[in-house]
C-alpha cells in the first residue's frame, strides 16, 4: 500500500501511509485505539475507498472497490466484531454469498462437506450444523477464519483477534496462525498488544495518529521500544500506587443468582466482598456473567436469589435510583448505550442521575442556571474538553465522554464505585487518567470494583483479583503475586479446558 | 437581524420549507397530468381561504384539530414513541364528550369543561393502552396504535348506535347547550363560521407542551427516555412509567381535539363510515413542525389552509379535492427522505456560500 | 342448513376473505425479512385494487372474460413501481421507514381517488365491472360433499395465493436468494463483507413486496367488490401487517394468521345471516381481528422474532 490517505469529516484517519507486507509473513499493524489501523484495513478490504494512494498485490496495482473485489484478489478479513448471522448455521455463514448450488437450490450437503474438509485441513475445529448463537466465541472466530479460507483467501487480515479470548485460546489462535503461514498464507495482524506481536509476528509497522512511524523486523526490537513508538513517549503501563489499606466491608455479595438474557442462569450463586480502600478487580472471559453481575448490583436486573449488602444495608432488587442514592456509582461498560444521552447537552448529561435533587429541582421545575453551574465545575475539574457545556455529548471524543461520565460518577461521592470496562476504546493518555482516578478513589478510602476484559488492566490496577467463570467466582488472588498463567487457567474454569468444541 | 437570517437558513427550517414547495410542485404535476391548470387551482385555494370572513373563520376551525393531533404525535415522538394512534384517540375524545354533552344536565361553567375533560381523559387512556402494552409487554406501539384506531372507530359507532342515535338516523341527538364551547359573538363576527374556545385551548396546549418538556423535571425524564431509554434506566428513571405518561399526554391532546370538534363545531356526532383523518394529518403536521410546539402550530396552519382551501380548487379549477391528499403525502415523503430534499437544496446552499 | 353445510360455507368464505391478506402478508414478509419495515401494505393494496379495476374495465371490450387477468397483471406491475419510492426513501436516503410508509399510504389513498374521479368523470368509484374472476371448480375434487365446496371451489386468486406461500417458503429457505435476503435483514454488514449487494437485495425485496400486496388489492376488486372505491381496501393492509407479525415473519405462519383473520370475517357474515346481531353487536365483530391481534401480540409474540436489522438503514462506510 502506497501513500494511502483517507479523510473523514474533521479528521485525517490515514495520512500518506505506506505498508509493505511480504508473502508468507505475519505482519503486525500496531497502534493505539483510533490511530487509523482499522481504517487502513477497511480500505484494503474494499469497505472504504482511499482519497489518495494505491494498492499493489504481487507488484500489480489493483483497485479494491468492494469486499467482493478483495475476495477475488484473495484478501480475507477476520473481523473484530464477528460478521456472522446469529440465526444461521456455521455452514450457512461460511457459504453465504458463494453458495454451492444444485439446480435452483443451495446444495447444503455439499456445503457441509466442503466446510468439514477445510476445517480438517487447517485444524480449525467447528460444528458445521450448529447455530452461531449456540457456539462459543472461540468457535465463532474459527468460523470467521474458515469464511475467508472458503473464499480462497491468501492474505488474511486479523482485526484485534485476541480481544475476546482467554490466554489459552490465544495460544491456540497463535498455533492456527502458524499453521496458516505454513500452508502459504500471509497474515496481517492488527493489534495494540505488544506481547502478541513479540510472540507471533515477523515484522511490525507502527502507526500513530494516522501516520506510519516506523516499520521494523520483530527480532530487531523490544516491547519498550514499540510502546514508545506507538504512544510517542516513554510509557510504562504500570500504575503508580501505594499499598492498599483495606478497611471495613462496603459491598458484600452473598450467593447471588440471576437469569441471563437467554433464559438460563448467568449468575450461579456468586459471592465476594469489596472493602473500603481497596480495588477489587474481576477478571474473566466475556460472557461469564460480568454484565449480569453489574446489572444486578445496580438494580438493572432482578436477582433470583441471594443477598447484596451495601454498607450493611440490603439493596437486593432495589430500584436503580434507590441503590444510586444509597451510595453506589457506576461507570457503565457501554458509555453510548447506558452512560450518556448522546443528544442531550453536556450540561444535561452531568445531572442525569441527580436532576431531581432539591438543588436542581424546584417544585417540579428544573433550575437550569444551577445545573449549568454544576456542569461547568465538573467539566473544569476533570478536564473534559468540550467547546461548551451546551454542546451535545455526541460531539465529544470517546475519551472526553468517558471523562465526563467519571466526573459525574465520582462527584456523587459514592462509597462504592463500579467501573466496568472503563478504558475500552480509549488512547493511552485517557487510560492513564482514568486509572489514576480509580486509584485516587481507593486512596480516599472508597471501595472500587473494577470489571474488565483486559487482563493487563485488571492486574495493574487492582489490589485483589476475583476470577469469574460461568457466573461464579472460582478464586480470589492477590494482584501482586499472581501470574497471567494462573489467572488464565482460572478464567477457563480451572481444570476444565475450554476452546475445543462447543461449550455445552 | 442576523439572528433572523440564521434561523431561516437553519436546516430545521429549510428542509420542511423545501419539502412543502416540492409537495406543492408534485401536486402541480399531478394536476397538469389530469388536464388542470395548477396556477389557477392554487390561486383559487388561496382565494377560498382568504376570500370571505366566513371562509377565513372556517379555516381557523379546520386548523384547530390539526394543532391538537399534531401536538399529540409530536409529544409522543419526543419520548421516542411513534403515535400513529392520534386518530383513535381523537375518536375516543369525540365519543366521550358526546356522551357527557348529551347525558348530563349541568350549568354551563361546569358542563362544558367537564365534557372537554372527558374527551381528554378518554383520548389519554386510549393512548395509555398502547403505552402500557409497550412498557409492560414490549409490543411495538406502531402496530398497537394502528389496531386501536380501528377499534376506536367501531367502538364509537357502537356506543353511538346503542345509546345516542335516534332510531333510523345516522347521527346523535344534539348536545346540551350548556356543553357547547362555541363563541357566539366571534362566530357572528365571522359570518357565523364555527369558531370556538378550542382554538384558544390548542394554543395553550402548545405552550403547555413547551413548558412541560423543556422546563420541568418530568420533561427532562420524558426527553431522556425518548433519546436513550437504556441510559435513562441506568440513571434511575422509570422508563415504563414515562412511556405510559407520554402516550397518555399525547392521547389527551388528541382527545381534546376530538372533544372540541363535537362541542364547538358540530354539537352532535355522526356515525362514521371511515376515519375522520385528523389523526393521520397530525402525523404530517408533527413531522413538518419538527416535533416542536411552534413548528406544529405553523404546520397546522398550513395544512388547515390546504385542506379547507381544497374545496376552492374544486370550485375554481375543477380539481378533485383528493389532490390535496397527494400534496400532503408528498410533503410527508419529502420530509421523511430529507436526503432527497437536500439534493434539491444543494445548489441553493452552494450559492449562498459563494455569495458570502 | 345442516352443520356440514355451515362448516363447509365457513371454510369457503374464510378462504375468500383470507386470499387478499395472504398476498399482502407475503409481500410484507419479503420487505421486512430484508430489513425494511413496510406499513405501506395498505397503500400498495389500494394501488393494486385501483389498477386492477381500472385496467380490467378498459380491457373488458378487447379481452372479455380474460380482462381480469389483464387487470391482475397490470396491478402487479403497478404495485412494484409504486413501492419504488418507499425503497428510494428508506434504502438510498435512509429515511424513517415508518414515516415513508405512512406517506405512501396517504399517497395511494389520495392518488387513486383523484385518478378515479378524473377517469370516471367525477365519480368516486369505478363503474361496476362486467367481467371479474369466476370461481374455479377443480374437476372431481370439487364434487366431494362439503369438502369440495370448502376447499376446491374458489377464485383462481386463492389458488395462486396458496401456491405463492409454498413458493415463498422454498425461495426463502432453500435458495441462495433467500439465504442472502435473510442475511441482509439480520446482519447487513456481514452480508456486505461477503460481497452481497445489500441495497440491491433490499430494493428487490421492497418491489416484490409491492407486487404481492398489489395482487392482494386487485384480488378484492376483482373478486368480492367488482369495482374500486375509496373503501375497497379499508384497513386490510393493516390486518395483513398484523398477520405478518402474528405469523412471525414466516410464510406458513403468515398464511395461518391470514386464515385466522379470515375466519373472523367469515363468522361476521355468518352472524349477520343468522340474525345473531341482536345478541352480538356487529361493531364488536368488526373489532375482533384488531383486538385479537393486540391480545396475541401482548401475550404470545415476544419482541425477539423480528429480523434483527428491521428498520435500520444500512450505511456502507459506517464506522
Amino acid at each position: 500500500m502506497r501513500g494511502i490517505t483517507k479523510r473523514f469529516p474533521g479528521i485525517v484517519a490515514n495520512d500518506n501511509i505506506n505498508l509493505v507486507v511480504k508473502k508468507g509473513e505475519i505482519h503486525a499493524l500496531l497502534g493505539e485505539n483510533g490511530a487509523g489501523k482499522s481504517t487502513l484495513m477497511n480500505i484494503l478490504f474494499g469497505l472504504y475507498q482511499p482519497d489518495e494512494g494505491e494498492i499493489l498485490i504481487n507488484g500489480k496495482p489493483v483497485h479494491i472497490t468492494s469486499p467482493n473485489v478483495a475476495n477475488e484478489l484473495g484478501i480475507g478479513m477476520v473481523h473484530q466484531h464477528f460478521m456472522l448471522v446469529e440465526t444461521f448455521t456455521v455452514t450457512e455463514n461460511i457459504v453465504l454469498g458463494n453458495e454451492p448450488k444444485n439446480g435452483l437450490q443451495i446444495d447444503i450437503r455439499r456445503a457441509v462437506k466442503e466446510v468439514e474438509e477445510l476445517s480438517r485441513k487447517y485444524g480449525l475445529k467447528v460444528d458445521p450444523t450448529a447455530k452461531i448463537a449456540d457456539i462459543s466465541v472461540g468457535m465463532q472466530q474459527r468460523v470467521e477464519i474458515l469464511k475467508t479460507l472458503y473464499r480462497g483467501a491468501d492474505i488474511l487480515i486479523f482485526d484485534e483477534p485476541t480481544a475476546v479470548l482467554t490466554p489459552q485460546e490465544i495460544q491456540e489462535l497463535i498455533e492456527i496462525m502458524h499453521n496458516l503461514v505454513k500452508e502459504g498464507k500471509t497474515i496481517i495482524l492488527i493489534t495494540h498488544k505488544l506481547k502478541e506481536i513479540m510472540a507471533v509476528c515477523d515484522a511490525v509497522t507502527i502507526i500513530r495518529r494516522g501516520k506510519v512511524i516506523d516499520s521494523v523486523a520483530v527480532k530487531d526490537t523490544n516491547p519498550d521500544e514499540l510502546a514508545a513508538k506507538m504512544v510517542g513517549r516513554e510509557v510504562t503501563f504500570k500504575v503508580d500506587k501505594k499499598p492498599p489499606q483495606p478497611k471495613e466491608v462496603i459491598l458484600s455479595v452473598e450467593n447471588v443468582t440471576a437469569m441471563g438474557n437467554r433464559g438460563v442462569n448467568a449468575l450461579n450463586g456468586i459471592s465476594f466482598e469489596v472493602r473500603a480502600g481497596e480495588i477489587l478487580g474481576i477478571a474473566g472471559v466475556d460472557g461469564n456473567g460480568q454484565s449480569e453481575l453489574i446489572e444486578v448490583l445496580t438494580g438493572l436486573r432482578k436477582a433470583s436469589g441471594g443477598r447484596i449488602l451495601l454498607k450493611g444495608q440490603d439493596i437486593t432488587n432495589r430500584l436503580p435510583r434507590e441503590i444510586s442514592e444509597a451510595g453506589l456509582s457506576h461507570i457503565p461498560e457501554d458509555r453510548h448505550k447506558r452512560g450518556l444521552v448522546l443528544d442531550f447537552t453536556m450540561s444535561e448529561n452531568m445531572v442525569l442521575e441527580t436532576y431531581f435533587h432539591p438543588r436542581f429541582n424546584k417544585n417540579g421545575f428544573l433550575d437550569y442556571a444551577a445545573i449549568d453551574k454544576h456542569a461547568s465545575r465538573l467539566i473544569e475539574e476533570f478536564d473534559v474538553r468540550t467547546p461548551s457545556i451546551h454542546t451535545k455529548a455526541r460531539a465529544l471524543s470517546g475519551g472526553n465522554q468517558q471523562k465526563a461520565i467519571i466526573a459525574r460518577e465520582v462527584d456523587k461521592d459514592p462509597d462504592l464505585l463500579i467501573a466496568a470496562q472503563p478504558t475500552r476504546g480509549l488512547d493511552v493518555g485517557a487510560i492513564e487518567f482514568i486509572h489514576k482516578r480509580l486509584v485516587e478513589q481507593r486512596d480516599k478510602g472508597k471501595a472500587v470494583l473494577l470489571i474488565s476484559l483486559e487482563l493487563d488492566e485488571v492486574i495493574n490496577v487492582s489490589d485483589r483479583i476475583a476470577v469469574i467463570y460461568e457466573g461464579q467466582i472460582v478464586g480470589i488472588v492477590d494482584a501482586k503475586s499472581t501470574t497471567e498463567q494462573e489467572l488464565g487457567l482460572m478464567m477457563s474454569g480451572g481444570k476444565r479446558m475450554q476452546g475445543g468444541g462447543s461449550d455445552e | 437581524m442576523n439572528r433572523v437570517i440564521a434561523v431561516f437558513t437553519k436546516e430545521s427550517f429549510l428542509v420542511p420549507a423545501a419539502a412543502i414547495i416540492l409537495g406543492l410542485l408534485t401536486g402541480a404535476v399531478a394536476m397538469l397530468a389530469g388536464g388542470f391548470n395548477p396556477i389557477k387551482a392554487y390561486a383559487s385555494l388561496v382565494e377560498k381561504v382568504f376570500g370571505s370572513s366566513y371562509n377565513f373563520g372556517e379555516t381557523i376551525r379546520q386548523i384547530t384539530p390539526l394543532i391538537f393531533t399534531g401536538l399529540s404525535v409530536a409529544f409522543a415522538f419526543r419520548t421516542g414513541l411513534f403515535n400513529i394512534g392520534a386518530e383513535g384517540q381523537f375518536i375516543m375524545g369525540m365519543i366521550a364528550s358526546t356522551a357527557v354533552g348529551i347525558s348530563l344536565d349541568l350549568p354551563a361553567y361546569i358542563h362544558a369543561p367537564l365534557a372537554v375533560l372527558a374527551g381528554a381523559l378518554a383520548g389519554g387512556l386510549w393512548g395509555a393502552i398502547a403505552g402500557y402494552l409497550k412498557a409492560a409487554r414490549g409490543v411495538n406501539e406502531v402496530i398497537t396504535t394502528i389496531m386501536l384506531n380501528w377499534i376506536a372507530l367501531y367502538f364509537a359507532n357502537y356506543i353511538l348506535n346503542a345509546f345516542f342515535v335516534p332510531v333510523g338516523q345516522q347521527r346523535s341527538e344534539m348536545i346540551k347547550d350548556s356543553a357547547s364551547i362555541t363563541i357566539g359573538w366571534l362566530s357572528q363576527m365571522f359570518d357565523s363560521a364555527r369558531l370556538h374556545w378550542g382554538t384558544l385551548l390548542a394554543v395553550l396546549a402548545a405552550v403547555f407542551f413547551y413548558v412541560v418538556l423543556w422546563k420541568t423535571k418530568t420533561g427532562f425524564e420524558l426527553r431522556a427516555v425518548g433519546l436513550n431509554p437504556h441510559a435513562s434506566e441506568y440513571a434511575g428513571m422509570n422508563v415504563n412509567r414515562n412511556v405510559v405518561n407520554a402516550m397518555f399526554v399525547g392521547g389527551m391532546f388528541a382527545g381534546i381535539g376530538g372533544a372540541c370538534e363535537i362541542l364547538g363545531v358540530f354539537h352532535y356526532q355522526a356515525v362514521m363510515a371511515g376515519m375522520p383523518g385528523y389523526g393521520f394529518d397530525g402525523i404530517a403536521v408533527a413531522l413538518i413542525g419538527g416535533n416542536n410546539p411552534l413548528g406544529v402550530v405553523l404546520a397546522a396552519i398550513l395544512f388547515g389552509m390546504l385542506t379547507f382551501g381544497a374545496a376552492g380548487m374544486k370550485f375554481g379549477a375543477g380539481v378533485p379535492v383528493e389532490l390535496i391528499r397527494v400534496v400532503i403525502a408528498s410533503v410527508i415523503f419529502f420530509v421523511a427522505a430529507h436526503g432527497i430534499v437536500k439534493v434539491f437544496l444543494k445548489p441553493i446552499l452552494k450559492k449562498k456560500e459563494g455569495g458570502n | 342448513m345442516d352443520w356440514g353445510t355451515i362448516l363447509s360455507n365457513l371454510v369457503h368464505d374464510t378462504i375468500v376473505f383470507s386470499t387478499a391478506l395472504i398476498f399482502a402478508a407475503l409481500g410484507g414478509m419479503y420487505s421486512e425479512r430484508s430489513g425494511v419495515v413496510n406499513i405501506a401494505l395498505e397503500g400498495m393494496m389500494i394501488i393494486g385494487a385501483f389498477t386492477g379495476a381500472v385496467v380490467t374495465f378498459f380491457a373488458q371490450d378487447a379481452f372479455g372474460s380474460g380482462a381480469p387477468w389483464v387487470g391482475f397483471a397490470a396491478a402487479i406491475v403497478a404495485g412494484a413501481i409504486f413501492a419504488l419510492p418507499h425503497a428510494v426513501a428508506s434504502i438510498t436516503f435512509k429515511a424513517d421507514q415508518v414515516v415513508s410508509g405512512v406517506a405512501l399510504n396517504f399517497l395511494a389513498a389520495g392518488l387513486s381517488v383523484y385518478l378515479t374521479k378524473i377517469i370516471f368523470h367525477g365519480a368516486g368509484q369505478t363503474t361496476t365491472l362486467s367481467h371479474v374472476f369466476g370461481k374455479w371448480h377443480i374437476p372431481l375434487l370439487a364434487d366431494i360433499p362439503y369438502v369440495g365446496h370448502a376447499l376446491f371451489e374458489g377464485y383462481p386468486t386463492s389458488f395462486i395465493a396458496f401456491a405463492l406461500v409454498a413458493l415463498s417458503w422454498y425461495v426463502l429457505f432453500k435458495t441462495p436468494f433467500g439465504l442472502r435476503l435473510r442475511a441482509v435483514g439480520e446482519h447487513p454488514r456481514a452480508a456486505d463483507t461477503v460481497g452481497i449487494n445489500v441495497k440491491r437485495m433490499r430494493y428487490t425485496a421492497v418491489m416484490i413486496s409491492g407486487a404481492l400486496a398489489a395482487m392482494g388489492g386487485a384480488t378484492i376488486a376483482l373478486t368480492t367488490t367488482s369495482n374500486f372505491s375509496h373503501n375497497t381496501v379499508s384497513g386490510q393492509g393493516f390486518i395483513a401487517l398484523a398477520a405478518l407479525i402474528f405469523g412471525k415473519w414466516h410464510p406458513a405462519g403468515a398464511m395461518g394468521a391470514a386464515l385466522f383473520f379470515g375466519v373472523a370475517q367469515a363468522i361476521k357474515s355468518l352472524v349477520q345471516i343468522f340474525g345473531l346481531t341482536q345478541y352480538v353487536p356487529t361493531g364488536f365483530i368488526y373489532m375482533l381481528p384488531y383486538i385479537l391481534t393486540i391480545l396475541v401480540l401482548a401475550g404470545v409474540v415476544g419482541r425477539s422474532s423480528a429480523p434483527a436489522a428491521l428498520g435500520k438503514p444500512y450505511e456502507t462506510g459506517s464506522r
